[in-house]
């Protein structure tokens, strides 16, 4: 579709050589690939293997699972992470075979559109008119006549699905946690009209192939994925005056101007004016999209493209650039330090902790600009942090609602659908995935994920994990063998990788109804679905 | 103590030390109130701007129709027309279940508010509506919890509540707030039982915010649990319908109606982003405004003498562009109108400084113009159901002009 994409394959290969030459001396870890990259530095620290297995877990993957626990600490965290910062290396087929039952996942959008029409086009092909009913008749008059599975809402259910399966079991869980921050970045919203169409495309197309590549590249993808020229309006923008064909005088729309500057790259104060907005949105005139609901792929409209110079963050672009004046706004604004910090900062609230130390942010900006902005040279930075690996960032991020749901499967060892129930939770504590409205995405901070609903729907989420009742998701029970006590221990253990305090275990075997000793010595067996929903739901497993 | 030194209390360097008398303090605080004595302000945000001009059109101004051939709405009278208010105005035909509260004046319009500086993203304009500082986006805390802040109210778990999943904006700040998609969701998990556990749980809860959330949710749970919310059925013979937005407000009626102590509720609704195929008296915008006036109708009659004590504001972020597009919708503009409703309102009046759909009179000669600052609405809005003295408070840098609600 445009060239941009195609680019990371030479930067990937410099990545695979360079790595090669250093990956030979790859100390004590029973790794059956050798990571292409070179072995990390980590700080010592002075927590146990298992206390940095479940940091690292914790905040580059989604969580401890049984088996990922097992592994970082055979590799050793330095090893485990350099496997994680080459994905492509990791076998993932489980995972993909199961992906497999989603045709959508790997359909364009003019296919999409041709395979789940609206029910409305559907009718009105049929002869059925939908004229002034409401929306309870139009349902019933549509039952028969479309099939639930061609409708639109199945791509998005399809690509939700894929997500959580992805998030919950995929081996390469790093660049699952990429995925969800640069997606998030760049954010679109499923719920803007042709963008339920672009979204599968977008998240496929723009994202994931350009998670380890430079921050230019997935700029750039990003810039002319049709789903973000629809979502931030820059397909109908135009220089002021021009006569569109069928939308007559049309003009200039700074939408998603403001956006490139203010969200995707400097921050909104990385030092740029209404002026250089203006600027930026002209630059942009003409990045358009072949007929959006139909087609649904990027055009440069050479008419609607303003072809005077322009001047943005005080360079002079001169008249005549064409398509180039908005790929010239890209690489000023991708080597710009604003934007370098603005990554650094957020990577690190990501990661770290929600307001990261200036020290490490400026430190790993300065290696984002050194680098060119090379995305894997930047992980690294962060994941070699002092910071990373200080007591203040240990448990000290609340886990997104996300977050939450995923790893409370993992922690168990157990499997999921990503259907309609685990949809319904998420949506509850306040994250649809793909539907974040703004351009801002998900929160990344822990603030505006707690509060009392979601709270209540997270205890909920746990208990009806446990007790098997959330449909097509589901976690093997631990066993109750033993007193409550240690029960009760192992289990808490198992599932929150610290000792209990004192308190927290007389409350659980309180709730348990477990405490009454029989003169015989004999106590009542633990229920442990139980205890297992009240871990889950318990204020320990909301950090992470 | 206000709620906000509460907050501060439990969230302050002193939280631990006093940890072990905070159940006994909210008690204390919770039988101290007066719940059921107080007026209630309800936000109602429409998200994606909505298009006061086929809200409330004037069909009285020339340049209306010439502005919007296709999609203006017909004059009272005609078929499928307009309800008349006065010599300019008239409502969407869709709202007619509020003429009666415009009849017995407890429904005030104001036409052409925006806020200044007007930004035609959907996100700035939300944000600033809800900050409350137009322009400013570092500002942390939203101007409704600015205002509880600064205003004695009722101490009680629901003395602040959004029905929608997380809690806006405006509602961000020191003030405790609970957010719920649903009473009906709002539920004892893993009930009475499973629920003291958790009460437990999160009263030892190392980390900060989750301990404060935790003593605030079970606070709410246990009066909730208590007062069966949930199954308050509607009074007065109110009929509300099965849209989202009267779901909603059905729950704010009976916060109200149980005497819990509700001082603000803020809930919102989507769709109003009328870019294509916008329709007249049927179709799309159309459907919204039945929704809505339906919902508010029900509200007003469910909550019974009630109502004299409640003023619902019906707000959004920014109006669309006084011409119709080439697709039969509209685009973002600036100057929208806002709903007023309530006992205290001396409605039955358009207010507002709308000045007219004339090239001239056009903000950049294309929107609606501002005629009246949001703010100014807001303010008094507070002022009167919160008791609030000092603008500046809670809208920074901000003094009113003369009134505009009267």
């Amino acid at each position: 579709m445009f060239k941009a994409i195609s680019m990371r394959d030479p930067l990937l290969a410099v990545l695979l050589l360079a790595g090669c030459a250093t990956a030979s001396s790859g100390g004590g870890a029973p790794a059956a690939v050798a990571p292409r990259v070179e072995p990390l530095q980590l700080p010592a620290v002075s927590w146990s293997g298992e206390a940095q297995a479940v940091h690292l877990l914790n905040r580059l993957a989604y969580g401890p699972s049984p088996a990922d626990l097992r592994q970082v600490q055979q590799m050793g965290p330095a090893g485990w992470i350099a496997q994680q910062l080459v994905p492509a290396d990791i076998d993932d087929s489980a995972v993909e075979k199961r992906l497999a039952d989603f045709p959508s996942l790997s359909m364009s959008t003019a296919e999409l559109v041709a395979r789940y029409p609206r029910a409305k086009k559907v009718a009105q092909a049929k002869g059925i008119s939908l004229e002034g009913k409401s929306p309870e008749q139009m349902r019933a008059e549509l039952v028969g006549v479309v099939e639930p599975f061609h409708l639109p809402r199945q791509v998005g259910a399809e690509l939700v699905a894929a997500r959580l399966i992805r998030a919950a079991e995929s081996r390469r869980q790093l660049q699952e946690q990429l995925v969800d921050f640069w997606f998030n970045h760049f954010n679109v919203s499923a719920d803007k009209g042709a963008v339920r169409w672009m979204v599968s495309p977008y998240e496929r197309e723009a994202i994931r192939p350009h998670l380890f590549g430079t921050f230019r590249e997935l700029l750039g993808a990003v810039a002319h994925h049709p789903a973000m020229l629809f979502y931030l309006d820059n397909w109908a923008s135009t220089r002021e005056g021009f006569n569109a064909p069928r939308r007559g005088r049309v003009g200039l729309n700074e939408n998603y101007a403001r956006e490139l500057l203010e969200l995707h790259t400097l921050g909104v104060d990385g030092g740029y004016t209404q002026q250089d907005v203006r600027e930026v949105a002209r630059c942009f005139t003409g990045w358009g999209i072949r007929k959006p609901n139909e087609d649904g792929s990027f055009e440069f409209h050479p008419q609607a493209h303003d072809r005077g110079s322009k001047r943005v963050l005080g360079v002079e672009i001169p008249a005549g650039g064409g398509m180039e004046d908005g790929e010239r706004v890209l690489d000023l604004l991708a080597r710009h330090p604003s934007t370098a910090r603005f990554v650094a900062r957020k990577l690190a609230q990501k990661f770290v902790m929600d307001s990261p130390p200036p020290a490490l942010v400026e430190r790993v900006a300065q290696v984002f600009l050194r680098t060119g902005g090379d995305l894997t040279a930047t992980y690294r930075a962060l994941f070699e942090s002092p910071e990373f690996w200080s007591d203040t960032a240990r448990a000290a991020k609340v886990k997104t609602p996300l977050e939450f749901t995923v790893s409370a499967v993992r922690a168990l060892g157990g499997t999921t659908a990503g259907d309609v129930p685990m949809i319904q939770a998420l949506t509850r504590m306040g994250q649809p995935l793909y539907r974040a409205q703004p351009p801002t995405g998900w929160p990344e901070v822990s603030q505006p994920w707690v509060n009392p609903g979601a709270l209540v729907a997270r205890i909920d989420f746990g208990l009806k994990l446990a007790s098997g009742r959330l449909t097509g998701t589901e976690v093997p029970l631990p066993s109750v063998n033993g007193t409550p006590d240690e029960v009760v221990d192992r289990t808490a253990r198992a599932i929150l990788h610290r000792p209990l305090g004192e308190q927290t275990r007389s409350t659980l075997l309180a709730a348990l109804g477990v405490s009454e000793v029989m003169p015989d010595g004999e106590q009542r067996r633990v229920d442990g679905a139980k205890l297992v929903g009240l871990l889950l739901g318990a204020p320990e497993f909301q950090n992470q | 103590m206000s709620a906000f030194s509460r907050r501060h209390f439990l969230r302050g360097a002193g939280a631990l030390a006093a940890l072990g008398a905070v159940p006994g303090f909210l008690g204390r605080a919770l039988a101290a109130s007066a719940p059921g004595s107080g007026k209630t302000l309800v936000l109602v945000f429409l998200r994606g701007g909505a298009d006061g001009l086929s809200i409330v059109p004037p069909v009285g101004d020339p340049a209306y129709r010439a502005a919007r051939p296709t999609i203006a709405l017909a004059a009272p009278g005609k078929e499928g027309g307009t309800l008349r208010l006065d010599d300019v105005f008239a409502l969407h035909p869709a709202l007619s279940p509020l003429l009666p509260l415009w009849s017995d004046r407890t429904l005030a319009i104001v036409h052409a508010a925006g806020l200044p500086g007007a930004t035609r993203s959907h996100f700035d304009a939300q944000d600033f509506c809800e900050s409350g500082t137009p322009g400013l986006k570092s500002t942390a805390d939203g101007w409704l919890n600015r205002a509880v802040q600064r205003s004695g109210g009722p101490e009680g778990a629901f003395r602040v509540v959004a029905i929608q999943p997380t809690l806006p904006r405006m509602l961000v700040g020191d003030a405790p707030a609970v957010a719920m998609s649903s009473l009906g969701q709002f539920r004892m998990p893993g009930g009475p039982a499973g629920s003291s556990a958790f009460d437990a749980l999160y009263a030892q809860a190392v980390d900060t915010a989750l301990r404060t959330t935790g003593i605030e949710t079970f606070e709410a749970l246990r009066e909730a649990g208590s007062a069966k919310l949930a199954q308050l059925p509607p009074a007065n013979g109110a009929e509300y319908g099965g849209a989202p937005i009267a779901r909603r407000l059905q729950d704010v009626a009976r916060l109200i109606r149980s005497g819990v102590g509700l001082q603000v509720a803020a809930t919102d609704m989507g769709g109003w982003d009328t870019h294509v195929g916008e329709g007249t008296e049927k179709g799309q915008l159309a459907s919204r405004l039945a929704e809505l006036g339906g919902a508010l109708a029900a509200f007003a009659r469910d909550l019974g003498p009630r109502w004299a004590d409640t003023r619902v504001v019906v707000m959004t972020e920014f109006g669309r562009t006084a011409r119709e597009n080439g697709n039969r919708g509209t685009d973002h503009g600036t100057a929208s109108v806002m709903l007023v409703l309530g006992g205290g309102v001396r409605g039955g009046r358009v207010l507002g400084g709308y000045r007219g759909l004339g090239r001239s009179e056009l903000f950049e000669e294309r929107d609606l113009a501002i005629g009246t600052d949001v703010r100014s609405v807001l303010w008094e809005t507070v002022q009167a159901q919160l008791d609030l003295r000092d603008a500046s408070r809670v809208f920074p840098g901000f003094s009113p002009g003369a009134r505009v609600l009267g």
